[in-house]
């Protein structure tokens, strides 16, 4: 039986480095090759020997499909195609084309110039990588190759996410990347038709909160910006630089306007000012509200929202500020963190998930007190750059600002991921990125729901679905109209309805046709199965007379058919033939000659049946 | 399959193909070029045209003073203009299933075709197609609206008196189908019915048809559109170009292998080379203001006059024209300014990667933002302050009979400093000209027309080897001003199937395959010729149709193999076989046997053919629901219901 097979290389029962193979009619797919936020050794990339121990993975792969620019669905990529060695085409939509070589470049920057990593991929790799990307349109069918097709649907996770469908023949399976089931203030939600794959791969990031309405969050948000404001505090919103930033600013800066508020909000790093200008170029992409609006007014050009440069962080007075990166382990967003920590007054709101191992994640479980190491900062030019000393010293952190979680991470929560399977109606469901605890609970949700199969596979384990791919057949338009004619115009599905037809295989095709047709082009003679049946019978008049007697006793019995007395000393009853005989010895027992063709046979047995009871007295023989 | 020909204008068409039981109408174009029959709507009053005598016959007979003006030597009608409709009274419009757009251009009649006729299908577009084109439309209506005219003429349309009337007049076709413009509501109406597609997205009608679009080459979002089934196909080429300009280039190779290919929005302007008109443009553009002159560019305000922006931009530095002031006057011209920065996914290879810098796509912001290029809604208001001589204006509608242009035309046409420079194909620009003669003002014709022209067209179809050429009856000849240009016209063999307005075309196709699907049961079929019985679950497509419930795969045929019985035997034959295996049994024996097995056979029962009120009684059902929201339709249990 045909199978699919899915083996998560990253992002199985884990959140970070998604990276998932799937093998699906004789093709190969990587679907999305990130890296992992927190780790810094061998782990942080997908292991691909697992593809092949040595040697390029060209002929292994038929292609890779990026579904955004997040750096834990994009950030191997470099590695996979320069370092470990990969030629062929690597799919992924336009503002994620457009932005994903900035966020690689920053990431490199970050690890190579700060960490002092060697044996990593450099600029000219990147732009290396980024030849071998082919745009993806929404909705568009791309064919890969002959047989394998792909399509991309609307994610709303960030700009230019999507959603993808891989389809082989009559198999297929969508990856959803991440994706967000409810509009926000710039992106809109993920939607996909009807299309009844194999296997639905989803995340599952938020896979057991049911989160309250976007509006309360909201309105939680500005309180509590607006209450640190107030009393004269910091607010620090540690976001990455596209995405959620964009979202809250809008927000913030609607609010500001509304309330006339006066404290500066600044946005750190000089990529905000270009992320803002993606937003405006890729607008098509973002939500129906902001799409209809542009020209009279572009939410994306913010007035109450200005640069930060690093010495406003010791500004005396209120401030908010959004810097990079959102999980707190590494840049901006730390060294402003280091300043505020000590003070109760000053808050910080993170505005999404934070991997394992980061800072974000640390204080987010109440850690009132950090280790970390100490390190110097130096400048250098736009960009800051970080450097750990030859024998550092660890610095210990106490934490008294106050932290605050607040779920803006667009992501699918578990209400989310039902309305999808809902959507698309899945023959399987498979769960990845997310944690493992959490993916068991929805698992057994969706089982108990909509009763199909679902899978959570760790890193390196396969996943198989056998398949029933139906098999396409042409059938001869001579056929089905003959056959529709028989039963009338209307189908009735509660009806099955035998039909008669000949199947031909030939030169790799299936071809149902009339049999006549079929012997006609193979020249085979056509043989005829006939069913002959004696039935005797005690009636005293001569042959003829009984013959006359079956006929007008038919004639009574079976309304509706045509039967017919033929001169030659038969009778017919459509196409069975019923002869009389009788032997000179008993000229009164009759044996009645019954023959009918396969065709007939209901028909025929029947009739035997009903002529071995005899015929009733009293018929008269015309 | 049958093709009806709603418009008989070769660029902008209006088709319906009939096929595998749906209803799909290619483009919906509106012959604009009525209107050069009417007066123009000027924005400020003008006692020129308000003093125009009106006309009488010479003989006195026919008085329509009220209705026609004599204006410049020629008769025009004093009304609000008119535009020249598809054919309505060919087929029943309610009855199309599909509306497929193919650009921007040739949608301008979706108004007329979707409202008040009954229509309840779908229209395909790509998102820029939809918006562009809802620009055009809201410009067409607030320069209707902008200049209103109670009076309607309607007595010179009656046959007997069109007759008698002079000049082109008396020729004008299909006036009867002439209709006043159409209101903001309409277009909003129409427009909310179009569904967005992307270039190659596989769209799935009823189950029946897949409809594809593809990149045309010639406008943003413009498209041509692969009509299939498992075994025929259909290409739909409308206003496609070759040159590198700002679109997406041109889809060719999905058309390859077509049984029939429909050509139409071939060029216009077959003889003139749109590079060098471009040229021609810029030089005479840089000439008048030299010499302390106003041009004025009357254009619509999205397509070309991107190319021409960008050609200027480059233009302007060269030819020390930095100072000179361009102004574009649209009450759409800000919007369609800045919609054409926002389709990367639409544009040519090279403006997509400038976008990935990110740089807007299209220089002309640059020119906005240097203030080289402003633009505004109308010549009212702002403009009438800021407004500097010499200066170069772009501005519509290009037949000079509304819009702000005809403002212009009345300011610059004495002198003979200024310049018209006409660069749309659409109209004759002597006919354009005629109400404003005599005129000072210098006109230059550079009609920039990117689609194909014939000398493409033929190496295309070359390459792509349709089996039927079916075009428009004018590319079957040479244009009629130069008949002796046999190069003008397609030749192709067998020769294309021609057609005109009101035309139904048989199209040759001869259907002889439909596609099931077998389910895997099945399987493995072992002899190359097997006997099966099939159950036919669902086979009708007209039937899915009346739900109107698209479904994304073909119905399933069920089969089942009858157990072991290969080939086609006789009792005798099996009795033979047996009795070599050293079994002896007799014909009822397997007979018997055969029928223990579920062997039997039947014949199906004859139903009688619906007769004519059963099928109006279906239709009138399908009809009243066709609008129920969806969730009605969960509490009704489907007759056609199958497991797809």
């Amino acid at each position: 039986m045909p199978e699919i097979k899915v083996t998560p290389l990253g992002a199985g029962q884990d959140v970070g480095r998604s990276c998932i193979l799937v093998s699906i009619g004789g093709k190969n797919i990587m679907l999305d090759c990130g890296m992992h936020m927190g780790f810094n050794d061998d782990r942080r990339f997908p292991d691909f020997s697992y593809i092949t121990q040595q040697g390029r993975l060209t002929e292994f792969l038929d292609c890779v499909i990026i579904s955004h620019f997040h750096l834990d669905h994009c950030g191997a990529l470099p590695y996979m195609s320069e370092m470990v060695g990969y030629d062929g085409p690597i799919y992924m939509t336009h503002p994620t084309k457009a932005i994903c070589p900035i966020l690689l470049e920053d990431f490199r920057k970050i690890t190579v110039d700060k960490k002092g990593e060697t044996n990593f991929f450099t600029s000219q790799m990147i732009k290396d990588c980024m030849k071998k990307v082919v745009p993806l349109n929404l909705h568009q069918t791309v064919q890969v190759d002959d047989e394998l097709e792909i399509k991309a649907y609307y994610a709303g996770h960030v700009l230019g996410a999507a959603m993808v469908q891989i389809k082989v023949g009559s198999e297929s399976v969508v990856y959803t990347g991440d994706y967000n089931m409810t509009p926000d203030r710039h992106l809109g939600a993920a939607w996909i038709d009807k299309c009844r794959p194999d296997i639905l791969i989803s995340e599952s990031t938020y896979a057991t909160t049911i989160r309250d309405s976007k509006r309360c969050r909201e309105r939680d948000f500005l309180k509590k910006v607006h209450e640190t404001v107030e009393r004269g505090g910091k607010v620090l919103i540690p976001v990455f630089a596209l995405g959620r930033a964009q979202e809250l600013c809008i927000l913030l800066e609607t609010f500001w306007e509304r309330m006339n508020m006066k404290a500066p909000i600044y946005f750190s790093t000089g990529l905000t000012e270009k992320a803002n200008h993606y937003y405006k170029l890729f607008i098509t992409w973002t939500n129906q509200k902001i799409r209809k609006t542009f020209v009279q007014r572009n939410m994306f050009e913010f007035k109450h929202i200005k640069a930060f440069d690093r010495s406003y962080a010791d500004n005396p007075g209120p401030m908010v500020v959004f810097a990079t990166p959102g999980m707190l382990h590494a840049g901006q967003s730390l060294q402003i963190f280091k300043k505020w920590a000590g003070n109760e007054k000053n808050m910080i709101i993170m505005p999404g998930y934070c991997v394992q191992g980061t800072i974000g994640h640390k204080i987010l479980n109440g850690q009132k007190k950090l280790e970390m190491e100490n390190r110097q900062t130096i400048s250098n030019g736009q960009s800051e750059i970080e450097r750990c000393e030859p024998g550092c010293c660890r610095l210990s952190l106490e934490v008294k600002l106050q932290v605050e979680y607040m779920s803006f991470s667009a992501h699918a929560d578990a209400k989310g991921i039902m309305q999808l399977i809902r959507m698309a109606e899945p023959r399987n469901m498979l769960l990845v990125h997310g944690e493992a605890k959490k993916m068991e609970f929805l698992k057994d949700k969706i089982e108990q729901e909509f009763t199909i199969n679902c899978f959570m596979p760790a890193n390196g384990e396969t996943t198989t679905v056998i398949t029933n791919p139906s098999v396409p057949v042409d059938i001869s338009l001579n056929l089905l109209k003959r056959e529709m004619a028989l039963g009338g115009p209307l189908p009735d599905p509660k009806k099955p309805r035998t039909m008669h037809g000949t199947l031909i295989m030939k030169d790799n095709s299936l071809r149902l046709v009339t049999p006549e047709q079929a012997l006609k082009e193979l020249g085979l003679n056509e043989h005829q199965l006939r069913f002959t049946c004696r039935v005797q019978l005690q009636d005293p008049h001569s042959d003829p007379d009984t013959l006359s007697r079956i006929y007008t006793h038919l004639k009574s019995v079976l309304k509706g058919y045509t039967i017919q007395h033929l001169p030659d000393g038969t009778v017919m009853v459509e196409s069975i033939v019923i002869k009389v005989s009788s032997s000179a010895e008993e000229p009164n027992t009759k044996v009645l000659l019954l023959s009918w063709s396969y065709q007939d046979e209901d028909l025929g047995s029947f009739l035997s049946t009903l002529l071995k009871k005899g015929l009733p007295s009293g018929l008269s023989s015309m | 399959m049958k093709l009806y020909c709603l418009s008989g204008h070769p660029t902008l068409p209006c088709n319906v193909l009939k096929f595998k039981s749906t209803t799909i109408m290619l483009d919906c174009g509106l012959d604009t070029t009525s209107v050069l029959q009417f007066l123009p709507l000027p924005l400020v009053h003008s006692p020129r045209l308000s003093k125009l005598p009106g006309w009488v016959s010479k003989d006195g007979t026919i008085n329509l003073e009220k209705e026609l003006k004599e204006c410049a030597g020629r008769v025009f009608v004093d009304s609000q203009p008119e535009f020249c409709l598809p054919e309505k009274e060919l087929l029943d419009l309610s009855t199309i299933d599909v509306i497929l757009i193919s650009n921007y251009h040739c949608m301008m009649a979706l108004p007329y075709i979707t409202e008040h006729t009954g229509f309840t299908g779908t229209v395909y577009a790509t998102e820029p197609t939809l918006q562009i084109g809802r620009l055009l439309m809201e410009e067409l209506v607030n320069f209707m609206e902008r200049v209103p005219k109670a009076q309607s003429a309607t007595c010179w349309k009656y046959k007997e008196i069109q007759r008698l009337l002079p000049g082109p007049l008396k020729d004008a076709v299909e006036v009867s189908t002439w209709k006043r413009c159409y209101s903001m509501q309409d277009v909003n109406s129409a427009l909310s019915k179009v569904q967005l597609v992307g270039y190659s997205q596989k769209v799935e009608l009823f189950g029946a048809v897949q409809v594809t679009p593809l990149s045309s080459g010639y406008s943003l979002g413009s498209s041509n559109w692969i009509i299939q089934s498992h075994y025929e196909k259909v290409s739909y080429v409308s206003g496609s170009s070759l040159l590198t300009t700002h679109p997406q280039p041109m889809d060719q190779s999905s058309l390859k292998n077509s049984d029939v290919l429909i050509l139409t929005g071939l060029t216009q302007m077959p003889t003139a080379n749109p590079d060098g008109m471009l040229g021609d443009f810029c030089s005479n553009l840089a000439m008048t203001i030299r010499a302390g002159g106003n041009v004025l560019v009357p254009c619509y305000s999205s397509g070309v006059i991107y190319d021409l922006l960008e050609c200027l931009y480059q233009f302007i530095e060269n030819a020390n024209l930095g100072s000179t002031p361009f102004y574009f006057i649209s009450p759409v011209a800000n919007s369609s300014l800045e919609f054409s920065q926002i389709f990367a996914e639409w544009l040519c290879h090279n403006k997509q990667s400038k976008v990935y810098l990110p740089e807007p796509p299209f220089p002309h912001a640059e020119l906005i933002q240097t203030n080289k290029l402003k633009h505004y809604p109308s010549i009212h208001g702002d403009f009438s302050s800021e407004f500097r001589q010499p200066c170069v204006v772009f501005t519509g509608h290009p037949s000079l009979r509304f819009g702000d242009v005809v403002h212009f035309m009345e300011l610059w046409g004495k002198s003979s400093l200024n310049t018209i420079i006409f660069t749309e194909p659409d109209f004759s620009y002597l006919d354009a000209l005629a109400p404003y003669q005599p005129l000072a003002m210098k006109c230059v014709y550079c009609p920039i027309d990117t689609r194909l022209n014939f000398h493409q067209v033929s190496k295309l179809l070359k390459e792509v080897q349709p089996l039927h050429v079916v075009c428009p009856e004018q590319y079957t000849q040479p244009p009629p001003a130069q008949s002796h240009r046999s190069d003008l016209m397609l030749e192709l063999q067998p020769p294309p199937m021609p057609y005109r307005r009101c035309s139904v075309l048989g199209l040759p196709f001869r259907r002889r395959w439909e596609r099931i699907q077998l389910l895997p049961e099945v399987g493995p079929v072992a002899t190359h010729l097997s006997d099966i019985s099939i159950l036919l679950s669902l086979v009708h497509h007209s039937a899915l149709q009346w739900g109107k419930k698209v479904f994304s795969q073909p119905p399933i045929v069920q089969v089942l193999p009858l157990k072991k019985m290969r080939g086609l035997a006789t009792l005798g034959d099996l009795v033979n076989d047996l009795q070599r295996a050293g079994t002896k049994v007799t014909k009822p024996t397997i007979s018997n046997t055969l029928r223990r097995q579920g062997l039997k056979s039947c014949s199906a029962r004859r139903v009688t053919l619906l007769k004519p009120v059963h099928v109006q009684a279906r239709l009138k059902f399908a009809r009243e629901h066709l609008d129920d929201p969806e969730e009605d339709w969960e509490n009704v249990i489907w007759s056609d219901e199958t497991k797809i």
